[in-house]
């Protein structure tokens, strides 16, 4: 059952990741990536990470795209005003894309497949011990990393004042 | 097994019903409350007291002719209300709705799921539902309702962060994320309003513009945007969207009565009935009967208070129910460490 679910997960993320690319209009690509953060989300349920589940759909799937949404609906993509790029540049780029997929298999053929680590608690994934393992074991990397937000915050706030005095 | 599925699948039926019901009746009673307010007599036609007057505007709505403008996205057109329904509907799964009624020896829990995440759950779903907004208002190819369905979403992301703030500051008196146990927790007079008091007038201004209703009903403000995201919607897709507001309404006043309002707790009931199923039912009537004091309240505000302008809005939300919302986690925090409870 479970391995169904997953499968049927994967395949969702993998297709809808396809189309977000595949799609010409940016509106319906945004709306795949949604449905790909979805699946995503669905993982995580399956790997029993509830918090994460429901992190990802809260902030990712719930604020991240709707932002990426109202950016596109408002910039108004469509044919007429589709930037056309030359030749030279399109041939360019498929031929940098592909040198990456290159080293990208490449790099997965030369990999060792580990033997995936002994699961010391399968619930770690509840919110209790995730709160318990990152204000005891990983308090300081915690800590900074909200540091790092308030960093980014105050930035934001800075660029969006029209005139800085 | 099969006995459990049966037992959820009925009670999810039967909340799922409830909560159609009870959004088709607000319907009336906003007519009812807002002829009231405005000393006129409300709809008083359709069945004694106008009382079928609900189910003569969903035939209504069922055969009015529909109309889908050719230069939308008729697949994203249709998609949107949906998203806003299901969306909405959504949410009446955790809310414990009584403790448990023992039939033939086995315990029924009156809550279709308790999960672990529990009010997190919540705020994931509220996040989602601008999306049926969003969709809808973007399909449509139209400027009015594209500009509703901006002002929606950039609202509703804005009053979700000192919603989930609010929130924090009951997790930290509670300890727990659960609703059934927050719920059970509030016991006799142990209500977490008392505890809570600055955390609930946050929680329940963000649940007013969460669910788009006035004084924050600007995403549809009919002097600004005609109709706003559902401008060019007709038949039952605008039904849904006008009955999606309905259902949150409801529901936020589920969750207000549950989270601040002691849920199905009723004090001094205990003195009085002694049969443990009989108290469970006199419980879940308590709820209905707080949860339809906070319709009440969402009315009566609606009739009550002009329109917000937009910039007020955004400022109310940022300025001041944020800053307030940290300040009420922190005053919590040090009445906590005071009174020796961390």
């Amino acid at each position: 059952m479970t391995m169904y679910l997953f499968y049927f997960l994967a395949f969702l993320a993998i297709l809808c990741g396809l189309m977000v690319i595949l799609e010409k209009n940016p509106v319906h690509s945004v709306l795949y990536l949604i449905i790909t953060f979805f699946a995503l989300a669905g993982h995580y349920l399956l790997l029993n990470a509830q918090f994460l589940f429901i992190v990802q759909i809260m902030v990712y799937a719930g604020a991240i795209m709707v932002l990426f949404l109202f950016v596109i609906m408002l910039l108004n993509l469509n044919k007429e005003t589709e930037p056309h790029k030359s030749n030279l540049v399109k041939f360019a780029a498929a031929i940098s894309a592909g040198l990456l997929l290159v080293v990208l298999v490449a790099a997965m053929k030369g990999a060792e497949t580990l033997p995936a680590p002994a699961t010391t608690n399968a619930d770690m994934g509840l919110v209790k011990n995730l709160g318990q393992v990152l204000f005891t074991q990983f308090l300081l990397p915690f800590e900074t990393a909200s540091l790092l937000f308030l960093a980014a915050m105050v930035g934001a706030v800075m660029l969006g004042k029209r005139d800085i005095k | 097994m099969i006995e459990y599925i049966i037992y959820k699948a009925i009670l999810v039926v039967i909340v799922f019903c409830i909560t159609l019901v009870a959004a088709m009746y607000s319907t009336y009673a906003e007519r009812k409350i807002a002829g009231f307010i405005q000393d006129r007599l409300g709809p008083n036609r359709a069945g004694p007291f106008g009382i079928l007057q609900p189910v003569a505007d969903g035939v209504k709505m069922f055969m009015k002719e529909e109309m889908i403008p050719d230069v939308s996205n008729k697949f994203l057109f249709i998609l949107g209300p949906s998203v806003a329904m299901f969306t909405s509907l959504m949410t009446g799964a955790i809310i414990p709705w009584g403790t448990s009624l023992t039939i033939l020896g086995h315990q029924y829990s009156l809550q279709v799921a308790d999960v672990n995440i529990g009010i997190l759950y919540l705020l994931g779903i509220t996040s989602v539902g601008v999306y049926g907004i969003m969709i809808g208002g973007w399909a449509s190819n139209n400027k009015f309702a594209l500009l509703g369905a901006l002002r929606a979403s950039s609202q509703m992301i804005s009053y979700e962060i000192g919603m989930g703030l609010s929130i924090i500051a009951l997790i930290m008196t509670t300890g727990t994320l659960s609703i059934g146990e927050i719920a059970a927790q509030q016991h006799g007079w142990h209500w977490n309003i008392l505890y809570q008091p600055l955390g609930f007038l946050i929680f329940i201004i963000c649940a007013f513009a969460e669910t788009n209703r006035a004084p924050f009903d600007l995403p549809e403000c009919e002097s600004e945007l005609i109709g706003g995201y559902h401008t060019e919607y007709s038949s039952m897709k605008l039904g849904f969207y006008l009955f999606a507001e309905y259902t949150n309404m409801f529901i936020s006043s589920a969750i207000l009565a549950t989270l601040y309002f002691g849920g199905y707790n009723m004090p001094f009931l205990g003195r009085f009935v002694h049969d443990p199923n009989m108290l469970a039912l006199l419980g879940t009537f308590f709820l209905f009967c707080k949860i339809c004091f906070f319709i009440f309240v969402f009315m009566w505000v609606r009739w009550t208070l002009p329109r917000f302008r937009y910039d007020q809005l955004m400022n109310l939300g940022w300025k001041g129910l944020i800053p307030l919302a940290i300040l009420n986690i922190a005053i919590t925090g040090i009445v906590m460490w005071i009174t020796g409870k961390i």
